[in-house]
């Protein structure tokens, strides 16, 4: 027993490196675990007030920027409602009892990040608002990112700037789908793979969101195709996409509710089940 | 010691507001930044207690991955940069360095820039391999370690010139 005693004084700063190596280690590890929420992030009250704080002065240095592209949307939804066919019609809800299906929460990016592999964005909304993980995010210019874990005020979105987690992704043109990922190097480009041969692809075609993910609606813009590589290992396409969106100036974003998404995944499940 | 103690304390939450506010917003090139909050475990005192420099350097870590949503990539950095410390200071100073007094924050010489060098350069690429975690990027891995170090380098030894206390 003494022995066992003087060996834990003797290495007890060792004992001590390691246990905290080890609960580091284990937050690294599981922080890169595919599809799981982490447990240090910064949608808590306390880094979450820091980046309100500093967003709330840096704000001031691109009002005139944020002004045009508030401005350049509402003229582009305005030309939407005066070439609508019949304007005495109100524009079509969803068939079912007139429930809207989609949902959109207003927000603002208080803390951007592009410069790791797998990049994080804090927003100043939370479940207070409404906000649930695994909800989309867009701006006026395409789309920005996927809600990942929420408190009550803030919440962090996993930006498409990211190495790990696909979106599911179509050329408007032809319908063709791919999975959308990031290299990890130019954050003005990411890549459309496992695009099939037969798919008549140009440059210059625009890129949308597929109708396959329940995150997104269908057909929100995300960029143009720039070039186009052919797999060797697997003969699908390789799409260089350029992004509407410049990640690295983001300010208004929205957050979409898709009040549809429980019922669907629950019916998918379902049908997994049974077969 | 308790006045060490408040000005270490004060050099862990400056350098780190300094880190969060500053230094995470530099992007040069789309996505190098300096790290020149680990100054806060160079300049921690040579003879400190080891347990609490350990601790401390948890505590740094974790507060950083908070902040850039990291996981513990910062912490396990940190951590190991803490932890060998001891055995950076006995190859820049040579053996004897616990009976030397020595002071890191004072004019550049070849020893203070060797260790200088060699934490930042340890602390960098722990950190960058495992935020990218595969060994698929290496190339890319180095680079910015290469770069990075460069900048938290020259970052530093500013920060050290300015901070320096002027008594002689």
């Amino acid at each position: 027993m003494q022995q066992i005693f003087n060996f834990i004084f003797k290495n007890s700063y060792r004992m001590l490196f390691l246990l905290l190596m080890i609960l580091a280690l284990s937050l690294t590890i599981q922080s890169h675990s595919y599809h799981k929420s982490k447990i240090i992030s910064s949608a808590n009250f306390f880094t979450g007030g820091v980046y309100q704080m500093t967003n709330s002065v840096e704000g001031y240095f691109n009002l005139k920027i944020q002004n045009e592209e508030l401005a350049k949307e509402n003229a582009r939804l305005k030309s939407l409602l005066f070439n609508t066919k019949d304007t005495t019609k109100m524009a079509k809800l969803d068939t079912i009892k007139g429930v809207k299906k989609i949902d959109i929460v207003e927000s603002e990016v208080i803390k951007n990040s592009y410069s790791s592999q797998i990049n994080f964005l804090t927003l100043n909304s939370g479940f207070k608002q409404g906000v649930k993980s695994e909800m989309g995010v867009i701006n006026s210019l395409g789309i920005v990112g996927v809600v990942e874990n929420t408190s009550a005020n803030y919440c962090t979105v996993l930006s498409i700037l990211n190495t790990e987690s696909p979106i599911n992704a179509k050329i408007k043109k032809s319908n063709h789908i791919g999975s959308l990922t990031w290299n990890g190097k130019n954050t003005g480009f990411v890549q459309l793979v496992d695009v099939p041969r037969l798919a008549s692809v140009r440059k210059g075609d625009t890129i949308v969101t597929g109708a396959q993910s329940t995150i997104f609606p269908a057909n929100i813009n995300i960029g143009t195709v720039h070039k186009i590589y052919t797999d060797n290992q697997t003969n699908f396409y390789t799409i260089d996409v350029k992004l509407f969106n410049d990640m690295t100036s983001l300010g208004h974003v929205y957050i979409i509710k898709n009040k549809d998404r429980d019922e669907i995944i629950n019916l998918e499940k379902k049908t997994q089940k049974n077969e | 010691m308790n006045s060490a103690m408040l000005f270490n304390l004060a050099r862990f939450i400056l350098l780190l507001a300094a880190q969060v506010v500053i230094f995470n917003n530099f992007n040069f090139m789309g996505y190098i930044n300096p790290y020149s909050y680990i100054l806060f475990i160079i300049l921690f005192p040579v003879n400190g207690n080891k347990y609490a420099l350990l601790t401390a350097s948890f505590l740094l870590g974790i507060t950083m991955d908070l902040f850039c949503n990291s996981g513990g990539v910062h912490t396990v950095a940190c951590l190991l940069l803490a932890f060998v410390r001891p055995s950076l200071f006995k190859f820049s100073f040579g053996l004897s360095y616990e009976y030397q007094t020595v002071r890191l924050n004072d004019v550049l010489t070849p020893e203070r820039f060797s260790f200088i060098f060699l934490s930042v350069v340890i602390h960098h690429l722990t950190l960058f391999v495992l935020e990218v975690f595969t060994f698929e990027y290496l190339w890319d891995i180095i680079l910015r370690t290469i770069i990075s170090t460069l900048f938290t380098i020259i970052i530093c030894i500013l920060l050290i010139y300015l901070i320096k206390p002027s008594k002689r």
